[in-house]
């Protein structure tokens, strides 16, 4: 039997905003356990929750880079359900009045476009952390990570395949990190995805029944688990058993899902309105400010960058896919005004050795004015091409200023016609039956004498003009 | 007769609340007349009429995104029956 | 001369004109509790080591000038369900067992930073939950006025400990009626304020939309005092409104304020002498110059189911935090996670306390959330609505505060519905978030006193305290004294 696959993903992303969501405690990622913390986010008797602007203004940002719809009068709601990461017996989040609605992502895969439509995006506070402590075989819990803004994302059931899932994953953390609302970063939890999944027989219209994995934390772990579930739901089928509405956990390590405990599984959250917090009205000037503080998104980026910088489509859907790549190619626009150049670099050498040194790209930390200016160093022929790669695998490792370090290391170039001049006749002289070859006809041997010129200049002279010397001089002969 | 047993082990299962055999019979009871009192509301048309959770129209109430100090770790669990140097203690939790 | 007969801000003025000092009146008041708390166990905690330490350091402030608030210096105390830093705080809950919180409630640091002096923590009904303070997990508070009798409640303690002279002034909160029927049965006077007036936080909360922080006492012009020591904005609570402390201006005037009686208030179920004296008070403020009317507001009826679903509903959500995890009581033996909340939860938490969170995750339940919840939401705003029409008729709307006076012991505590419908006056306030306050208007056959509920529209409180001041001026209700039992002294 064939099989169709339908997904939804409820995408949670932290925010990047200093303190908390209801609380003046920093969110700083790390730090001893339950060192920023006070009584309003470990839920101490008596203390109140009062709402940080800066979460709202991040989740409108999101919002309006998502398509969605702000919910101009919005509230929030408490979650109940106990558990001992959750200090107040509720989470405050939103339920009947979210802050974003209908929005849409564009993704492409395999070269076909699509719209995954975004269902809501809600305000929330994170949970806290349990450690299990082995010694005494309990769990400890840590705070710190209590009250730390979150937006869930959640989007409708448009997902067919693995590969949807991964290509709106990229385009929404590439949103996220371009808008400055999340570093999202996955090993520090920062953004996570819950997958519902549901299978049905080729023909059939309805969906099949959906189950629901939680907290997967990378891209791949998500593409594994989603063919793993996949699997383990056809099985079932095939095998005449039904798929049960669950919510189960994705074991990454032996590669299979597992149903959590059916306690875990009552959910009747009891949503009801937060009385502690009051409604949030969005004008329509906040939205308009907002609007017009936004950054450029990756898609109007990386339509501008192919008319106006006429780069191919490959290198832009690179460079705009990350918003550090981006940061590297206009901070080293500004300075040297070679797009094409900049380009060329990035695609070359910056990606090569952050491969080669297992480099993220966020994490990249020379500064991209100094490859303006060692691009502005080649062009002046102040140092050539090969000197210049030389300069910036130091610039990528150490983040040396370039012009500093050329002349430290008297790694300029030879400008002076003269002094090649004198190179390429001292050369000439020195090769007599290399001489012979040449006037004998061979025209191979051109390249030893520019072999030996370079070598005797050090690499420091421009190829091409010492070319061009070596071929006067020998027409002289 | 909303309130049957079934009721009370479900309300005592979302509420953690586990009720002695001998508070049972009375909680249903009561539990059973106050709900039915509450039935009363029934008797009002409340179609169309906006549900009001605040009494007040107060809004936008908002907090800069200031670090302030946190609290000493010590005050925080001063408090706690169970605890280690740094954290709450609980009884090991699924994983 | 007996100190404790003083009112507040007599007190204060001993105090300022250097007559007494303040660690003076403090050990007084101390000494008092001790000879007379015994027979009235109005306090769950009585400070007396950090009263005395603060009086000293208040004086040195009242000394230096930093201090000028007519109350500094003057001992008080506080329900015990506010937070006060490194003191017990319990809520009168065995949930709470040990608990020392580390940080004060705003309103106590607001009259802490005003040189009050706090002698302790007031007995309550469990959580604030109940109108006799018999709920406690510290056994009830005795009503002076009478063998047996209940103090009403919540704010049983602190209703006790002004009308016992244990304390100048107290706090209470009410959140149905919790400063009001107190206040009715002890023949003190005590005001509601309007909701967001004053900070909750610190507030251990029952029903966080009905909650409200105010202060009961032997006067008006004492309760007017404190309240503009406490009230104001705080920006730990986003539901205080973003406005000055509340000031007044007292003056013996009623001339042209229009009172409204609403009739069906003074229907069924109303004690005969309670309705005797009420309709002698607007008689006698009739007679001072005000306006006199009765109209109709069959939305009342609603008021008490309306109230019971919402302070249900969100104490469910409240009280969940109190889990044997992070402080107070933990059940010894346990299997895993679940029976440790459970046990906890269960032992820890009084009868009525668990029967309203019940009701409260039930009305909240997946199936019944619509039935009761919005409903009682949609009859709120119905509520809110005919407040709001009689104010544009009305300064204040006058009425009994309670259907009978102070009742005998045990009375209730065994009906619960028949507990609920005594807030049948009271809980409306608090669905409109309205300001309301408590006068003493005379005594029942029994010799029980009988309080005088006056409503006003959203911030009226000057208004309230006006009228009632003027009634004071001109009846001394309020000024009886209870015969106390105390422990002679050896």
């Amino acid at each position: 039997m064939e099989f169709l696959t339908t997904m939804g993903l409820e995408v949670h992303c932290e925010l990047s905003t200093k303190t908390k969501i209801f609380c003046s405690c920093s969110t700083e990622f790390g730090g001893e356990p339950n060192t920023h913390v006070c009584e309003v986010c470990t839920g101490m008797p008596g203390s109140l929750p009062v709402l940080n602007e800066q979460v709202v203004e991040y989740a409108i940002r999101t919002g309006i880079a998502t398509n969605c719809t702000i919910t101009q009068y919005n509230k929030f709601d408490r979650k109940n359900y106990f558990y001992p990461d959750l200090p107040k017996a509720y989470q405050v989040s939103q339920l009947y009045l979210p802050i974003c609605q209908n929005g849409h992502i564009d993704i492409e895969v395999n070269g076909v476009k699509k719209a995954i439509r975004i269902k809501e995006i809600h305000m929330e506070e994170d949970a806290g952390k349990l450690i299990h402590d082995p010694w005494e075989d309990c769990t400890l819990v840590d705070y710190n990570r209590c009250g730390v803004p979150l937006l869930e994302i959640v989007s409708e059931p448009d997902f067919e395949s693995g590969e949807e899932v991964i290509a709106y994953l990229t385009k929404l953390k590439s949103i996220l990190q371009y808008i400055g609302v999340s570093d999202c970063k996955m090993e520090q939890g920062s953004l996570r995805a819950d997958v519902n999944i549901s299978v049905r027989p080729v023909g059939q219209k309805e969906l099949g029944t959906r189950t629901e994995m939680k907290n997967i934390n990378s891209f791949k772990a998500i593409a594994r688990a989603i063919e793993g579930e996949r699997q383990r739901q056809i099985d079932v089928i095939e095998d005449g058993g039904k798929v049960v509405q669950e919510t189960r956990r994705w074991d990454d390590t032996k590669g299979m899902s597992y149903a959590m405990r059916s306690k875990e599984n009552a959910q009747d959250y009891r949503y009801f309105p937060e009385p502690d917090l009051v409604p949030i009205e969005i004008s329509d000037e906040w939205i308009e400010r907002v609007k017009n503080s936004l950054p450029e998104l990756p898609e109007e980026k990386k339509a501008r960058y192919i008319s106006e910088y006429n780069l191919p489509e490959y290198d832009v859907d690179i460079i705009t896919g990350s918003k550090y790549l981006v940061r590297i190619f206009e901070g080293a626009l500004e300075v040297c005004g070679e797009a094409k150049e900049v380009s060329n670099w990035i695609m070359g050498e910056v990606l090569r050795l952050a491969s080669e040194t297992s480099t993220e790209v966020e994490d990249i930390k020379f500064s991209p004015e100094n490859l303006g200016k060692l691009i502005v160093l080649v062009k002046k022929k102040v140092i050539n091409r090969n000197t210049a790669k030389e300069v910036f695998e130091k610039m990528f490792s150490e983040n040396i200023e370039p012009e500093q370090y050329i002349k430290d290391n008297g790694l300029e170039m030879v400008n002076d016609d003269g002094a090649v001049l004198a190179v390429v006749k001292s050369v000439i002289e020195a090769n007599p039956k290399a001489v012979a070859e040449f006037k004998g006809g061979s025209a191979k041997v051109k390249g030893f004498f520019v072999g030996q010129c370079m070598k005797q200049l050090k690499g420091k002279a421009d190829p091409a003009t010492v070319n061009k010397i070596i071929a006067e001089e020998l027409e002289k002969l | 007769m909303v309130i049957d047993d079934k009721m009370i082990d479900y309300i005592g299962e979302l509420a953690r609340l586990r009720l002695q055999e001998n508070e049972r019979e009375s909680a249903k009871n009561e539990m059973n007349k106050i709900i039915d009192y509450m039935d009363t509301l029934n008797k009002i048309d409340t179609n169309g009429i906006e549900a009001m959770s605040h009494a007040f129209p107060v809004k936008n109430v908002f907090r800069k995104d200031e670090v302030k100090p946190s609290i000493n770790r010590e005050d925080l669990l001063l408090n706690a029956p169970d605890k280690s140097e740094e954290a709450f203690k609980v009884p090991k939790t699924f994983d | 001369m007996d100190l404790s007969k003083l009112t507040a801000l007599e007190a204060g003025k001993l105090i300022k004109n250097r007559e007494i000092s303040v660690t003076e009146i403090t050990k007084a008041a101390l000494d008092n509790i001790d000879k007379t708390d015994k027979n009235y166990k109005a306090f769950v905690t009585v400070c007396h080591d950090e009263a005395l330490k603060q009086a000293e350091e208040v004086q040195k402030k009242i000394d230096d000038g930093t201090l000028t608030s007519p109350l500094a210096g003057v001992p008080m105390a506080v329900k015990d369900n506010m937070c006060t830093k490194g003191i017990l705080t319990t809520a009168s809950s065995k949930i709470l067992t040990g608990f020392k919180p580390f940080y004060n409630a705003t309103a106590v640091e607001k009259l802490e930073k005003a040189g009050g002096v706090l002698l302790g923590k007031l007995n309550m009904d469990e959580f604030a939950m109940g109108s006799t303070t018999e709920t406690s997990y510290y056994g009830p508070t005795f009503n002076p006025w009478g063998e047996n009798r209940v103090p009403g409640g919540s704010s049983g303690g602190s209703a006790v400990a002004v009308a016992t002279d244990q304390a100048y002034y107290t706090l209470g909160s009410d959140t149905g009626g919790s400063i009001r029927q107190p206040c009715s049965f002890c023949g003190i006077t005590g005001i509601k304020p309007t909701y967001g007036a004053v900070s909750r936080y610190g507030l251990l909360a029952y029903a966080s939309s009905l909650d409200q922080i105010g202060p009961m006492g032997k006067t008006v012009e004492d309760v007017a005092e404190v309240l503009s020591i406490i009230s104001g904005h705080d920006p730990k609570d986003s539901t205080s409104f973003n406005q000055e402390a509340l000031k007044f201006n007292l003056e013996n005037n009623v001339k042209g304020k229009r009172i409204g009686i609403p009739v069906e208030y003074f229907g069924k179920g109303l004690d005969a002498d309670v309705k005797t004296r009420v309709l002698e008070a607007a008689k006698k403020l009739e007679s001072m110059g005000a306006v006199v009317e009765e109209f109709n507001m069959p939305e009342l009826d609603y008021a008490i189911p309306t109230y019971y679903i919402v302070a249900c509903a969100e104490a469910s959500s409240n009280l969940s935090r109190y889990d044997g995890v992070k402080y107070g009581y933990c059940t010894p033996e346990f299997e895993d996670l679940t029976d440790l909340y459970c046990k906890s939860r269960s032992e820890g938490f009084g009868m009525e306390v668990k029967r309203r969170i019940m009701i409260g995750a039930f009305v909240l339940s997946s199936g019944y959330y619509d039935a009761y919840y919005k409903k009682a939401l949609q009859v709120k705003a119905i509520i809110k609505n005919s407040f709001d029409k009689a104010f544009e008729k009305y300064d204040v709307i006058l009425s009994p505060t309670a259907p009978t006076t102070a009742l005998k012991m045990g009375e209730n505590l065994s009906d619960p519905l028949k507990m609920y419908l005594g807030d049948i006056y009271t809980v409306s306030v608090n669905l409109a978030g309205l300001p309301s306050m408590v006068v003493p208007c005379g005594f029942d056959s029994n010799g029980l006193p009988v309080g005088l509920q006056l409503t006003g529209k959203a911030f009226s409180e000057n208004t309230l305290m006006n009228i009632a001041y003027s009634y004071q001026q001109e009846t001394d209700f309020h000024l009886k004294k209870p015969v106390l039992k105390k422990e002679m002294e050896a």
